[in-house]
C-alpha cells in the first residue's frame, strides 16, 4: 500500500504540475523515480515536521498541491498545531500520509505506534481523514486527492496486505462501500481490519450469523447516509478499527448516530485498541491478536454478544 | 551616552509615524484592548515595508505578482491593520470595529477576511515556514517576487523557526527575507531573562543568513537596508531592526506590562493621546 502511494504521488505529479512531493528523512530511495524526472518538485526537508507542515501550507497558498509524507506519529503528533491553523484554518489542498499507521511499526515500540492518529486528525475542522483498506483501494483515493478541497490525512498501511477492494465498487471520498449485505450485525470497519471483518464474517456465516462488512474507508466526511440504512435493520453495529477506542471511528460512528436524537440508540459493540500505549513488541498480527482483534476473537465476541440479547451488557472487547 | 541616531528609544517620529500610530489608537479606543507594545515597535518596519519595497496593489490583493509578506508575529497586527488601511486595502472605518464581533479585525489576523493579510497568524513561529513555502513556489512558478517574514524577537524561541531557517538556507532562498523585530521584551519580561536569544545576529549567520542590523525606528535606515535586498544572492536575508515596544508611547515604552492591554482606562488612553498628538 506504502509503495503503491509513493507511486501514484509520482504518477500524479507527471500529469499535474501542482503536485509536489515533500518527505522528511525517508528510507534512502524513496520515490528515486521522481527524484530523477521532477527533482524541483521533490523536496526532502529533514527531521523537522513542523516547519515540513508550514512549508507545505506556504505551497498550498500558492496552488501547489503538496503530499507530505513521514512516520504517522510523527506527522500527526510533533507538528499538530501548524496542522490545525496552517492547514485546517486556512484549509488548504495540502495531503498528509501517515506511514506505518495502528501497529505497523509493533517491533519499534509505542513511539512509533499511531493509535490515536484518527482521533485527532478528525477532531480538526476541515480535515478529511481516509483509511485505504488495501493498495488497490489506495490507487484509487489517490486519484481522487488532485482536486478534494482541503486538507486530506491519509493512513497508510504496510506493504503486502490482501486485496479486499473491488474495482466493481468504485470509490468516492466520503462514500462507505458496502462489502457484504447486514442481515443479524453490520461491521463497520476501516482500514487492514476491512480484511479482518470480512474473515470474521465467514466465521459468522458458518454458524448462521449473517453478518454484513461496510468498509468505511472515509472516516470524515463519515458517510451518515450509508450508516443509516442499516443501522435500524441490524441487531448490532460492530465498529471495528486498529486504533485507540476513543476518537476514531468508533467513536464517529457512534456521534452520527447519536445526533439521531429522535430515533432510539441501535446497539453498538466497540471493537479496538485499548487506550493505552502498547508496551509490547513482535509483530503487528501478534499485537492484534494480543488485543483480541483477529478474525477469530472478533466472530467469537460479536456470538457471545447477539447470544445474549438485547438485555446483557456486552463484555469488554479484550477481557 | 547613547547616540541619538541610533538608538531606538530616542529617535523622533515623523508626522506619518505619528499618524499611523494614531490609526493603532482608534482601533485601541474602539476595543479598549489589544497587543499595544508589539504593535507599536512594528510602525516603521511595516510602513517603511508597504510604502517603499513591497511591490503590490491595494486594489487588488491578491495579484499574483506582489510580493508576499507574513506578520509571523501575529499579535502585532494593530500595526499592520493600521498599515493596510492607511494603504487602502480596506476603509479605515473597519479599525473601529476591532475585535467586535462581526469586524473583520481580530486580535490575530485572519488570512481571507483581511484584504492583504498573507497568512493566519497568531500562534508564534509559523511565518517562517509558511514563507518558505511560497518562496519555493515562486521559484517553481519562475516568477520573480519576494517573500518578507516579521517576526519577534520572543517568537524566535519556537524552535520551528530554527527549522525554517535551515532550510530556507539549504534552498539558497534569496528571495525571502527574515525580519526581526528585536524590541527585546516578550511577554514575561525581557528577553535577555526569559530566554536569551543573544547573539541574535551571529545565530542567523551560523543558519545560513546574511545579516544586517538596523534601527527600526529610522525610516532612512530601514529603508537603505531593505532597498539592498537579497544583501547576497543564493542565501537568504535577514534584518534584524532594533526596536523599542511601545515606541512613541511614554507609558508604554519598555514596559512589559503594556504587551497586552484590556481595559485601557482613561487615564491611559489619555497618556496615549497626549504622546500622539491629533484629536
Amino acid at each position: 500500500m506504502r509503495r503503491t502511494c509513493l507511486n501514484s504521488i509520482h504518477e500524479l505529479a507527471r500529469r499535474d504540475p501542482r503536485v509536489v512531493y515533500v518527505g522528511s528523512d525517508p528510507s534512502p530511495g524513496t520515490l528515486d523515480g521522481m527524484k530523477a524526472e521532477i527533482p524541483d518538485r521533490f523536496l526532502i526537508e529533514g527531521i523537522a515536521e513542523a516547519h515540513v507542515i508550514g512549508l507545505a501550507a506556504g505551497l498550498a497558498m500558492e496552488g501547489f498541491v503538496p503530499y507530505v509524507n513521514t512516520i504517522a506519529t510523527f506527522l500527526t503528533r510533533r507538528c499538530y498545531d501548524q496542522i490545525a491553523v496552517d492547514l485546517c484554518m486556512h484549509n488548504l489542498r495540502a495531503r498528509l500520509i501517515g506511514n506505518g499507521a495502528g501497529l505497523v511499526y509493533a517491533p519499534l515500540g509505542p513511539t512509533h505506534q499511531a493509535i490515536e492518529d484518527i482521533a485527532i486528525m478528525r477532531a480538526l475542522p476541515n480535515m478529511t481523514v481516509v483509511a485505504p483498506a488495501d493498495a488497490d483501494e489506495m490507487r484509487r483515493l489517490m486519484e481522487q486527492t488532485l482536486d478534494w478541497p482541503g486538507p486530506i490525512y491519509i493512513r497508510l498501511a504496510k506493504g503486502g496486505d490482501p486485496i479486499v477492494s473491488r474495482e466493481t465498487d468504485g470509490f468516492e471520498i466520503g462514500q462507505a462501500i458496502l462489502l457484504r449485505d447486514p442481515e443479524d450485525v453490520a461491521i463497520v470497519a476501516c482500514g487492514v481490519m476491512v480484511d479482518r471483518a470480512l474473515a470474521a464474517a465467514d466465521i459468522l456465516a458458518e454458524e448462521g450469523i449473517g453478518c454484513g462488512v461496510v468498509n468505511m474507508h472515509t472516516i470524515k466526511p463519515l458517510d451518515v447516509a450509508s450508516l443509516n440504512l442499516f443501522a435500524d435493520r441490524v441487531r448490532l453495529i460492530v465498529t471495528l478499527e486498529e486504533h485507540s477506542g476513543v476518537g476514531g471511528l468508533a467513536a464517529a460512528v457512534l456521534e452520527a448516530l447519536s445526533d439521531r436524537v429522535h430515533v432510539a440508540m441501535p446497539r453498538v459493540l466497540k471493537l479496538a485498541l485499548p487506550d493505552r500505549f502498547v508496551h509490547k513488541y513482535g509483530s503487528q498480527d501478534g499485537l492484534l491478536a494480543r488485543l483480541g482483534l483477529t478474525p477469530e476473537s472478533i466472530a467469537a465476541t460479536i456470538g457471545r454478544v447477539l447470544a445474549r440479547g438485547s438485555t446483557g451488557a456486552p463484555q469488554p472487547a479484550f477481557a | 551616552m547613547p547616540n541619538l541616531i541610533h538608538d531606538p528609544l530616542t529617535i523622533p517620529l515623523d508626522a506619518r509615524s505619528k499618524a499611523l500610530r494614531r490609526l493603532i489608537m482608534d482601533a485601541l479606543l474602539a476595543a479598549g484592548r489589544g497587543h499595544v507594545g508589539p504593535a507599536m515597535s512594528l510602525v516603521e518596519i511595516l510602513r517603511v515595508l508597504y510604502d517603499d519595497v513591497l511591490k503590490l496593489r491595494p486594489k487588488e490583493p491578491d495579484w499574483p505578482g506582489r510580493d508576499r509578506c507574513i506578520l509571523s508575529k501575529g499579535h502585532g497586527c494593530l500595526a499592520l491593520y493600521a498599515v493596510l488601511a492607511d494603504r487602502g486595502f480596506f476603509p479605515k472605518r473597519e479599525l473601529q470595529r476591532f475585535c467586535a464581533d462581526d469586524g473583520i479585525l481580530g486580535g490575530h489576523p485572519e488570512r481571507g477576511l483581511v484584504p492583504g493579510v498573507e497568512a493566519s497568524t497568531g500562534a508564534l513561529g509559523h511565518g517562517l515556514s509558511i514563507g518558505v513555502g511560497m518562496g519555493l513556489a515562486a521559484r517553481l512558478r519562475k516568477r520573480a517576487n519576494r517573500v518578507f517574514v516579521v517576526l519577534g524577537d520572543g517568537e524566535l524561541n519556537e524552535g520551528s523557526v530554527w527549522e525554517a531557517a535551515m532550510s530556507a538556507a539549504k534552498h539558497g532562498l534569496s528571495s525571502l527575507t527574515a525580519i526581526v523585530d528585536n524590541n527585546r521584551l516578550q511577554s514575561y519580561g525581557p528577553v535577555a531573562e526569559v530566554m536569551p536569544m543573544a547573539p541574535l545576529a551571529d545565530k542567523f549567520r551560523s543558519f545560513g543568513f546574511v545579516v544586517e542590523e538596523v534601527n527600526g525606528h529610522d525610516v532612512d535606515a530601514l529603508r537603505a537596508a531593505f532597498r539592498r535586498l537579497p544583501f547576497v544572492r543564493e542565501q537568504p536575508s535577514a534584518v534584524i531592526c532594533n526596536t523599542v515596544k511601545g515606541k512613541g508611547v511614554p507609558p508604554a515604552e519598555h514596559n512589559a506590562a503594556w504587551h497586552h492591554r484590556a481595559r485601557l482606562n482613561d487615564e491611559e488612553l489619555g497618556a496615549i493621546r497626549a504622546a500622539l498628538g491629533g484629536k
